[in-house]
């Protein structure tokens, strides 16, 4: 099964185009990587599948993304309803200056759901093993946390509106090798649940956890497949550069 | 050489710096040399909550609490009318508006703030001031109610600038987070753009208290000028600083009336040094 299905997408900044003619399917319960020097257009690949990119003025975007049978990039889309099923980590820890609680369930609020928000937190909490640290001090804001503890408070923000699918955006590049392998774990463990789509520089970091990879260069999506035969048996010769680290 | 010029250009700047600081002490330091003589007659508690400002009668009473009350009713209307107008400005340009039209309205409110005092005064003479006394049937639109109205306009723009620097200076990351899950533009705004920033825009407001207290022009022009205590935002009412400004010039140098005149300079001073620094805390609590 596909849970995102990409067809002819391009993507434009005023005149500049990021994204070229991206054909891909992304599988439902698989961890995806997306990878790719820097400026190749993977987070703004990762942006479309929850249309954060029209916060940005000027854009352009054409092709057909499905995402539930339906053509996100439809104008008609109801983009609250979109982000509740796509949700997204990003780069930087960000928590709000809120409590740890407030945090989690900041998403429920917003979407009027009002019921059982202890047990919410505390399922939350437990899937990104946060909960037996945290759970004496709900209350406490949550910019006291470590770096790694944020970036999880995070990952249990997007899980308490339950989404089907998790956006990564370089998800621990701000954390030390020791928390990267810890998140990755965990990453591995939400795998059972969720389909799982992560943007990194870091290719050993692909290789380890994705099932699938995806290459790009300059705004297009050169090779696209299985984990292990990318990184053995790469078909393209811009690929094999790339990830014998000749360039990037 | 080089170390002379570099010692020289140095020691300058660290003398302009401290001339600022000079000049305020100097400033405060004659104010009260003039100002204290008038306690050597009336107790300072008589003076801050004497009910009479008779200046001129025989013996002179000398009581502000009249102008302390007309001053704080005329400051109060305007920031409850020029708050949520500024929040909601400095809210459509910092997260709203297109780029076009926050370039604009930029310019625009910098312009307001550009327009002198006494005009804004004149303009609130001529239009407020008749449109009051019609609405609310008084026997006159000179009230503390035009006066508010009137500093409203001159508060908005300190209001409007200084919270949208304190909404700016969210991080976006906020933003995008709850963005991303799912919430709307309105929810972001109220749920974290703005406690986010209610430090920031708790300093604007001060500054806005700032701006209004010390306005003088206006005030003078349309708050009607009788100094009794008002027992209604429709009432006549006379501000610190429009007292200074009328009576200073037939105040008898040397006379009690003259250094009352200055007693209120200082109760001014005080005000509005207690309104600066809590607006600095407040901006510094923002940046920590």
């Amino acid at each position: 099964m596909n849970a995102i299905e990409v067809k002819e997408l391009n993507f434009w900044y005023g005149s500049f185009q990021a994204l070229k003619d991206i054909n891909a399917n992304f599988k439902e319960k698989k961890i995806t990587a997306i990878i790719g020097p820097s400026g190749c257009g993977k987070s703004t690949l990762l942006r479309v599948f929850n249309r954060m990119n029209d916060l940005i003025e000027g854009v352009t975007t054409r092709g057909e993304v499905i995402i539930n049978g339906q053509n996100i990039l439809n104008k008609d889309i109801d983009l609250v309803k979109l982000r509740r099923d796509v949700g997204m980590v990003f780069q930087r820890p960000n928590p709000f200056p809120l409590s740890i609680y407030e945090n989690i369930v900041f998403g429920l609020k917003i979407h009027g759901l009002k019921d059982n928000l202890n047990e919410v937190v505390e399922k939350s909490l437990k899937a990104v093993f946060l909960w037996d640290n945290l759970k004496d001090r709900l209350h406490q804001s949550a910019l006291s946390l470590s770096l790694e503890q944020k970036q999880r408070l995070c990952i249990a923000r997007v899980l308490a509106v339950r989404p089907r699918i998790l956006l990564m955006d370089e998800p621990c590049s701000a954390l030390d090798p020791q928390a990267t392998l810890r998140i990755e774990e965990l990453m591995r463990e939400l795998k059972n649940n969720y389909t799982i789509i992560i943007v990194t520089h870091n290719m050993q970091q692909a290789a380890r956890i994705s099932d699938e990879v995806g290459f790009m260069l300059l705004g297009e999506l050169v090779e696209f497949g299985k984990t292990e035969e990318i990184f053995t048996r790469p078909k393209d010769k811009r690929t094999e550069d790339y990830i014998s680290g000749r360039y990037g | 050489m080089r170390r002379i010029k570099e010692f020289i250009i140095e020691k300058l700047i660290l003398i302009s710096g401290l001339t600022c600081v000079l000049f305020v002490l100097l400033i405060f330091l004659f104010l009260l040399k003039e100002g204290m003589s008038v306690f050597k007659t009336v107790s300072v508690l008589k003076f801050l909550l004497g009910k009479n400002w008779y200046p001129i009668s025989e013996p002179p009473q000398l009581g502000i609490l009249p102008l302390i009350l007309g001053s704080l009713m005329v400051t109060l209307g305007a920031i409850i009318i020029s708050l949520p107008l500024g929040v909601a400005c400095a809210l459509y340009i910092a997260e709203v508006a297109p780029l076009k039209i926050k370039e604009v309205l930029k310019a625009g409110i910098e312009l307001l703030a550009a327009i002198p005092s006494v005009v804004l005064g004149f303009i609130g003479m001529v239009t407020l001031v008749p449109w009051v006394k019609h609405v609310f049937r008084l026997p006159t639109g000179l009230t503390a109610l035009s006066g508010s109205i009137m500093l409203a306009f001159m508060a908005m723009p300190t209001i409007v600038s200084v919270a949208e620097d304190a909404l700016y200076a969210v991080p976006k990351a906020y933003k995008e987070a709850a963005l991303a899950l799912g919430a709307t533009r309105w929810q972001t705004i109220y749920r974290v753009i703005l406690p986010a920033a209610s430090s920031g825009i708790l300093a604007a407001v001060m500054l806005g208290i700032g701006r209004v207290i010390g306005e003088t022009m206006a005030v003078m022009m349309i708050t009607g000028n009788s100094a009794t205590i008002p027992k209604s935002i429709l009432e006549p009412v006379r501000t610190l600083t429009a007292t200074i400004a009328a009576e200073m010039g037939e105040a008898v140098v040397g006379s009690e009336h003259y250094f009352a005149l200055f007693a209120i300079g200082i109760v001014l001073f005080v005000i509005s040094f207690i309104i600066n620094v809590s607006a600095d805390l407040f901006l510094h609590k923002t940046k920590s």
